[in-house]
């Protein structure tokens, strides 16, 4: 387990080396995007229409944050669960996304797509929507306004802690953890 | 009859919503602080760690605890002698609904179950009622987050299954849940009732401060023996792997039908908002 600094958007050196277990410390640039924006998001490949943003490298941040009082960057902004893209997600790996940032278990198809097209799933503290808003400096709503909590955002993160889940060796973080620690209270 | 203005329940229930959503309730966070005392696993103390941190910041800078401040659920104890004059009574705390979580900035989170489309305003609150005597209302608050919401169960299981068979039911729920409902959870379980009511049960059951004995004795050993199990799934604070994945146990029963053994189970996240006002 080590600490790690890295700069979004992501190339496959870095991601080659971040394995599971590793704490992270993200900064760039990331994209926030939740399940009716994903669903946006894969009809437009599906029709073959440009996407709000170039999907190649990013990082998609599963999150729908408060909204920010006057003054602020942002308002609370911690990860949602992020099951709930991966009906979505095989397809924008394929297009390139390269991270993803959530928090609880992928589906196999999910981390079968991310080996296949070299992508990390990072997991970030749920809850802690507070102490991860000092991570981001600029928010700016660049889709689906609409949506409201749900719109893309482009986001610039300084430091954002999360830690790989799944790398691209087929690691996992919640089947180690769990086995590690399996039987061990009391 | 003691008379009570529709207003001062939408401004009693505006401020619970905008003072829980910022606060984490003291029996939450000294909950956290014991998991981190005896959590073992490295990274699920760095996590229960940041998770107080959280709760520091949250309240220094009026921020919420969690980006999903919730359905806004109440349970509701109306006095038999006391009458609320204006708007009825759900109207009333609807209003307190809308107005706290615009004043709040907290997200608004109910939307149309198909269309998917956002209400705007966090309405309707889910209210639940009951009738007692004197002349109070008391008005109990939780903003429930979907993520945990999610991962919670019901089943209608055979009266043989025993209370066997329901600390299995509590412990699968747990282990397939994982991850996903931000643990270290807190579990609500609501035996007996029937369908619906068994449900309603084990939500109140989180209403119970962490740290508070059951009074049944029955239920306490029960409570103690799923808290075990669950911890030793080995999930872990966020499911990065440690022996502190739930917080506490909470059982109600009711009695239930002859043919049936309903049993609910509540999934609540460590972002525990719960609180409450007597009027």
């Amino acid at each position: 387990m080590s600490l790690i600094k890295i700069t979004a958007p992501l190339d496959d050196e870095i991601i080659s080396k971040l394995k599971t277990g590793d704490e992270v410390l993200i900064s760039g640039t990331i994209y926030t995007a939740r399940d009716a924006a994903h669903s946006r998001l894969v009809k437009l490949i599906e029709e073959n229409k440009p996407l709000p943003f170039e999907l190649k490298g990013q990082i998609i941040y599963y999150v729908g944050p408060t909204p920010e009082k006057p003054g602020e960057v942002i308002g609370s902004a911690g990860p949602t669960t992020s099951y709930r893209m991966d009906k979505y997600a095989p397809l924008l790996l394929e297009h390139g996304l390269k991270g993803m940032i959530g928090k609880g278990k992928r589906s196999a198809e999910v981390k079968e797509a991310m080996k296949k097209y070299k992508a990390v799933y990072f997991g970030a503290i749920g809850g802690a929507g507070a102490l991860i808003s000092k991570t981001i400096t600029s928010s700016k709503v660049i889709a689906y306004e609409d949506l409201l909590s749900e719109a893309v955002r482009k986001l610039t993160v300084v430091d954002f802690p999360a830690i790989v889940v799944n790398d691209v060796y087929g690691g996992d973080l919640y089947e180690e953890g769990r086995e590690k620690y399996k039987d061990k209270y009391r | 009859m003691r008379i009570i203005k529709s207003e001062e329940i939408s401004n009693a229930v505006k401020n619970l919503i905008i003072h829980s959503s910022v606060n984490l309730s003291d029996d939450t966070y000294n909950g956290l602080k014991t998991a981190f005392e005896q959590e073992i696993s490295e990274q699920g103390k760095t996590v229960l760690s940041k998770i107080l941190l959280n709760a520091e910041i949250a309240k220094n800078e009026s921020k919420p605890l969690c980006q999903d401040t919730g359905l806004a659920v109440f349970f509701v104890e109306m006095g038999k002698d006391v009458t609320v004059e204006g708007k009825n009574i759900t109207n009333a705390i609807n209003e307190g609904t809308r107005l706290g979580y615009s004043e709040g900035f907290l997200r608004k989170s109910t939307c149309d179950p198909l269309s998917r489309k956002n209400i705007g305003d966090n309405t309707p609150a889910i209210i639940h009622y009951e009738f007692t005597d004197g002349e109070k209302i008391k008005i109990m608050y939780a903003a429930k987050g979907g993520g945990s919401e999610n991962m919670s169960a019901l089943k209608m299981m055979r009266p043989s299954d025993g209370k066997d068979g329901i600390i299995d039911f509590a412990v699968e729920t747990m282990r397939s849940a994982g991850p996903n409902p931000c643990p270290p959870n807190i579990v609500g379980i609501g035996i007996g009732g029937n369908f619906e009511r068994s449900a309603i049960l084990a939500k109140k059951s989180l209403f119970r401060k962490l740290g508070e004995p059951n009074a049944d004795s029955e239920l306490a050993e029960m409570e103690k023996i799923i808290f075990e199990k669950i911890n030793n799934i080995g999930t872990g604070p966020m499911g990065f792997g440690g022996i502190c994945t739930v917080l506490a146990v909470h059982i109600t029963k009711e009695p239930c039908h002859i043919a049936s053994m309903p049993v609910a189970l509540n999934v609540e996240c460590h972002s525990h908002r719960h609180s409450e006002i007597i009027l």
